[in-house]
């Protein structure tokens, strides 16, 4: 029963989503996102098909180079180039964060339960699994303070808007799904140059160090 | 007159089984490592030579010194008398049950601590703060392990809570629990139980200054309270109602087997956690508690 499998990778990208919370090393943080990509690319081949659609396949592969190898090697290379390993002093630590995060996806699956849904779409947990990670994500944006654990962030909102996009995956043109994942990718790579000129700039990545002016 | 028996029965498996599980997971730790380790039966012999020895008695201490450890033994077996066995059920069952089993450990526990700080020692203090401070994280875990049992069967009662299994959040509640269980009886990532460091220690600092038969029931109950969380966890994940009773009695008896060999593993292959790091794995337990709960919740509501 596909709808079953599918539920189980939403609350294993869930999971991560926790994870992802609760990691304070850079490269746990990265291998969580990764891992969460590669589970977001599988999921359109578990949707109920009717025929064989091959847009659905090339999503598919698409989302699990770019997000589980391409994406995750530009994080890693930015990160050996700046050379961090570790998020010292966050703005919300770990166990407040996990504890948010906790309350979120509780929240998520609370409040899903509540909306209008089509039939097809109420028994998975596709919106809750969406909502939780954007949530995921915001607390990450919000409450790291090196500028890598944001991307990571960054990305993990994006995977929840991708949730969200798995709802209309036969109405949404190829063409939209690629042109996000095009723009993801290059937005990492650019954030990736700039982590290198922050790191050369201010001798840290810690973004609390770009709010005050420097001649 | 049956029901005597029963429970005469009962308390000698408990009592004389108990001590099995720290010899096992010492036995398994040695292999690990390559040694020969100590026989599986060491803890019977330690608690032999510990109940013929003397008690030193600080001049501080109060009676409670000495009924501290024993009120918390009593209770300790109290809590295993309402765990039902398998097969075999409980000798006592009623509405309500499972409350007094979280409340005997808690009494066991505020015991130990009592009795550490008798002894007046800054020391003994701190390792009484320290347990008392994890446990306060490990309870709540424990307390939503068991609200989520009751919520997936609809019950407050600890045989009809723990004979169907934990349903789709099974996994995460044999998480949650095995975290739980390492952390209540100061096993590796949480504790050492071979250290006598003083800035490592928890449990051990607490019953350092005990001597003679007060530390044989301080050993013997921890030994008590293993068995207990491991036959929990084992109920809680496993649908032992379901099957029948050899296969039942079977299925617990290699559950906590496996459980035991685990914390075993566990223990050779982790490292203590640092202090501040506890709090984070505690944090973590609790959550797969909750989200057993949430499953529980959800599944039961469809």
């Amino acid at each position: 029963m596909s709808g079953g499998t599918l539920n189980l990778f939403i609350g294993l990208a869930m999971g991560l989503n926790l994870l992802a919370l609760g990691s304070s090393r850079l490269p746990s943080l990265i291998r969580a996102v990764s891992l969460q990509g590669v589970l977001l690319g599988v999921m359109p081949l578990l949707l109920e098909h009717d025929t064989f659609d091959w847009r659905v396949v090339l999503v598919a592969l698409a989302t699990m180079v770019g997000k589980g190898l391409v994406i995750p090697g530009l994080l890693r290379r930015a990160m050996r180039a700046a050379n961090v390993e570790r998020e010292m002093a966050p703005f919300i630590s770990y166990v407040p964060s996990l504890l948010l995060g906790a309350g979120g996806t509780i929240a998520a699956v609370a409040l899903a339960r509540g909306l209008p849904l089509l039939p097809e779409h109420a028994g998975t947990l596709l919106v809750p699994g969406a909502i939780a990670s954007m949530l995921t994500g915001f607390i990450l944006l919000i409450g790291r303070a090196k500028a890598i654990s944001q991307v990571c962030g960054y990305l993990i909102l994006e995977n929840g808007i991708y949730l969200f996009g798995l709802l209309l995956i036969h109405s949404t043109p190829l063409l939209v799904e690629s042109g996000i994942l095009l723009d993801v990718t290059v937005g990492v790579f650019v954030i990736g140059i700039i982590v290198d000129r922050i790191q050369r700039a201010f001798d840290s990545l810690d973004t609390r160090k770009l709010t005050t002016l420097r001649e | 007159m049956n029901l005597i028996l029963a429970v005469i029965l009962r308390l000698a498996v408990w009592l004389l089984l108990a001590p099995l599980l720290p010899g096992i997971i010492n036995k398994v730790k040695a292999w690990v490592a390559g040694r020969r380790g100590p026989p599986v039966l060491q803890l019977y012999y330690d608690l032999a030579k510990l109940w013929r020895k003397g008690v030193v008695l600080s001049t501080l201490a109060s009676p409670g010194f000495i009924a501290g450890p024993a009120v918390a033994w009593v209770a300790l077996l109290g809590a295993a008398m309402l765990m039902p066995l398998g097969p075999g059920g409980t000798a006592l069952s009623f509405r309500g049950d499972v409350l007094l089993l979280i409340y005997l450990l808690a009494l066991a526990r505020f015991c130990t601590a009592w009795a550490a700080m008798e002894t007046g020692s800054a020391f003994e203090g701190m390792g009484a703060a320290r347990e008392v401070s994890y446990a306060v994280l490990a309870e709540a875990a424990i307390v939503t392990a068991v609200l989520s049992l009751s919520v997936q069967t609809g019950s407050v009662s600890l045989v009809t809570m723990l004979s169907p299994s934990a349903g789709a959040g099974a996994v995460l509640l044999a998480a949650g629990l095995f975290t739980v269980l390492l952390a209540e009886n100061c096993r590796v990532p949480f504790d050492d139980p071979n250290t006598h460091l003083e800035l490592t220690m928890i449990h051990e600092v607490m019953v350092l200054d005990h001597s003679g038969p007060p530390l044989a029931a301080i050993l013997h109950g921890a030994s008590v309270k293993l068995l207990l969380f491991a036959v929990l966890l084992i109920q809680a994940v496993l649908p032992l109602g379901a099957l029948s009773a050899p296969a039942a009695a079977g299925a617990l008896v290699a559950g906590v087997l496996a459980v035991t060999v685990g914390v075993g593993l566990v223990e050779s292959w982790l490292a203590r956690l640092a202090f501040r790091r506890v709090p984070l794995l505690l944090t973590t337990a609790f959550l797969l508690c909750l989200f057993a709960l949430l499953v529980a919740w959800k599944g039961g509501a469809k």
